[in-house]
């Protein structure tokens, strides 16, 4: 059997599939259906310094191929994570997770990085500066060079484990984004963020969406996706994780191709909720279809001659 | 939960617009009346929630109104197709608390999952009175069926081309006891307010996942944010937070 696992940031994967943050709660709700430690490791919902109730519903539309979502960081704030969920998680993942954070302001995200970074479970921090779906924070981080830098630098600063920066394919140059946040001492770059996008239903007249616009991902999104880890994987020399899309463990090598040194699984899990796990029982089968003996090894391959 | 692949045994039009499935499969994951399933159709990316409308030793009865494209399609499928549904989901009605004549309300495709509760009540011994709300004649479903589970049954009309002329809350009883509602929400928002006691309330919400990962489901309650999928889809009245 081929070798499935990769380094991400210093720490070893068993295999290169993660639930994305949003699309795997904070892990329990799947536990009850699978042994979650098969998997890589997973990234938990968007964490902010204090409780959020989100947009107003609808917070769900369905796309071609696809869905878009305003939940809008709906999470009970990164004190009541640490002392609720986190214990919760505990008791069914012995692996480190990746903890997900997101914030208004900069000193927001270095609060709410900072208490989580010293919790044993998390593994690395992932700052979201890409949400579409709140008004003044999350994107409008991750969409200007110099605000993403400087966000990175100082969270960088108050954090020990290490930092993955979130982007957002909303933006005319993703490469450049990736270069600022590696300049500022990110460790790693993971990508896509959702795509914005909005449905109006004909009957209403009004956008379906209780916050009119949302965020398209799931497969309709995975060229894009695809292109842009291409592109990041280009830009800098920090793993880049690859997510937009994924639905099979041949997305997931397509992603690895284009230079992902791990994949997230986004809204897979939401239409089935065992999909992260069959992509992991499916991958040896795909490496073996196409030859491939070590994940490792064929990282980027596609870039090469 | 349980993902769970069905057979359809039948698909037949019971209105113009409300189609019966009847499925065989492993129903073993559904715990009660009020609960719901995940129906996932060929071409669409979101599966589609519907109530369980009947249970049987290994089938599962779905009733269903062609409204879009995927409840449209999903009335185009025959017999012998095979469906992967994810089952037993949210938590259904309190069947504890119904007291001896407890009084159940719909309107419109909220029936169904009555159907399910006046069954297990009647089963109990209760007696069970039902308020069934329609637009007009030709859109009744389902009264002979309550009715032949011994269920007091009395049926609404907006236009007055069948039984009460009116809204549900035109027929409600003198005593009404324990209720459990299911409808569209001006109803549930009407029931919420004619009726003086307590009672259960049935909600509907857009869903990216049914069970409880996505938060797309939230609504604010008396005891903070509550997903509908996983938390409800039944809420008691004090839960909701629809003022007077
Ligand atoms: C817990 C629950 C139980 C339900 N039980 C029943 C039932 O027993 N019988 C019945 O006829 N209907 C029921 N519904 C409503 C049913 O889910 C929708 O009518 C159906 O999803 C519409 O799909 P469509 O593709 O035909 O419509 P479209 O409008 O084309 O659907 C587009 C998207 O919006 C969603 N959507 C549209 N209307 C609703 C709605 N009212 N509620 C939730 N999602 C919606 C669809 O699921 C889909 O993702 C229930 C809904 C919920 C949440
Ligand atoms: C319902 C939903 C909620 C999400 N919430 C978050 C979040 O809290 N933080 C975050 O960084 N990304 C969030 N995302 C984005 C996903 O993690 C992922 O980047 C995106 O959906 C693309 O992957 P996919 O196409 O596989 O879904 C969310 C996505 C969905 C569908
Ligand atoms: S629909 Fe996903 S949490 Fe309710």
């Amino acid at each position: 059997m081929g070798k499935m696992s990769v380094d991400l940031c210093g720490i070893e994967l068993e295999n290169p599939v993660i639930p994305a943050s949003g699309t795997f709660g904070f892990g329990y709700e799947f536990a009850e259906l699978y042994d979650i430690n098969r998997l890589g490791t997973f990234s938990f919902k968007g964490t902010t310094l204090y409780p959020r109730f989100g947009n107003p519903t609808p917070r769900i539309a369905e796309t071609p191929a696809g869905m878009l979502n305003a939940v809008g960081l709906q999470n009970p704030g990164v004190e009541k994570v640490i002392a609720e969920e986190l214990p919760k998680l505990r008791r069914v993942f012995s692996k480190k997770v990746m903890a997900n954070v997101s914030g208004f302001s900069e000193e927001e995200y270095e609060k709410t990085a900072a208490l989580l970074d010293k919790e044993e479970i998390v593994g690395w921090i992932e700052l979201n500066v890409s949400c579409p779906n709140v008004h003044g924070g999350g994107m409008s981080f991750g969409t200007d060079p110099d605000r993403a830098a400087r966000v990175t630098e100082r969270v960088k600063r108050a954090v020990k484990k290490p930092l993955i920066v979130k982007l957002s394919p909303n933006v005319t140059d993703v490469a450049e984004i990736a270069r600022a946040c590696e300049a500022a001492g990110a460790d790693g770059i993971s990508l896509i963020n959702t795509l914005m996008g909005m449905r109006i239903d004909p009957g209403t007249r009004r956008p379906i969406l209780g916050n009119v616009t949302g965020g398209l991902s799931g497969p309709a999104v995975f060229p894009v996706a695809l292109r842009m880890v291409w592109q990041v994987y280009e830009a800098v020399k920090i793993p880049v994780v690859g997510m937009g899309g994924v639905t099979s463990a041949e997305d997931a090598i397509e992603m690895i191709l284009a230079g992902a040194t791990a994949v997230e699984v986004g809204a897979a899990n939401l239409t089935d909720p065992m999909a992260s796990l069959k992509i992991v029982e499916d991958l040896p089968r795909v490496m073996e279809k196409y030859g491939i003996d070590s994940l490792a090894d064929v990282k980027g391959a596609a870039h090469h001659g | 939960m349980k993902e769970v692949s069905f057979r359809i045994l039948s698909n037949r039009p019971l209105t113009g617009e409300v189609f019966e499935m009847k499925l065989s499969g492993d129903v073993s994951d559904f715990r009660g009346p009020g609960q719901f399933a995940e129906v996932a159709l060929p071409g669409f990316f979101l599966r589609r929630p519907i109530s369980a409308a009947d249970l049987g030793e290994n089938s599962l009865t779905l009733i269903y109104k062609t409204v879009g494209k995927g409840t449209g399609s999903m009335s185009r499928l025959t017999p012998g197709a095979e469906l992967s549904i994810l089952t037993g989901l949210g938590n259904g009605y309190d069947l504890s608390r119904a007291g001896e004549t407890p009084l159940l309300i719909g309107g419109g495709v909220g029936v169904p999952p009555l159907y399910l509760l006046a069954k297990r009540l009647r089963e109990e011994g209760k007696a069970v009175r039902a308020i069934l709300g329609f637009n007009t004649k030709s859109e009744i479903f389902y009264e002979e069926e309550f009715r032949a589970l011994g269920a007091g049954v009395t049926v609404t009309t907006v236009d007055g081309s069948a039984g009460t002329k009116g809204f549900v809350t035109d027929a409600l009883p003198e005593k009404p006891g324990y209720f459990y509602a299911c409808g569209p929400l001006p109803m549930l928002r009407a029931v919420y307010r004619a009726v003086p006691g307590a009672g259960e309330f049935s909600l509907e919400e857009r869903m990216g996942c049914g069970f409880g990962a996505c938060m797309g489901c939230t609504i604010e309650t008396a005891s903070g944010p509550k997903r509908v999928c996983r938390d409800g889809p039944v809420f008691r009245k004090e839960e909701l937070l629809w003022g007077k």
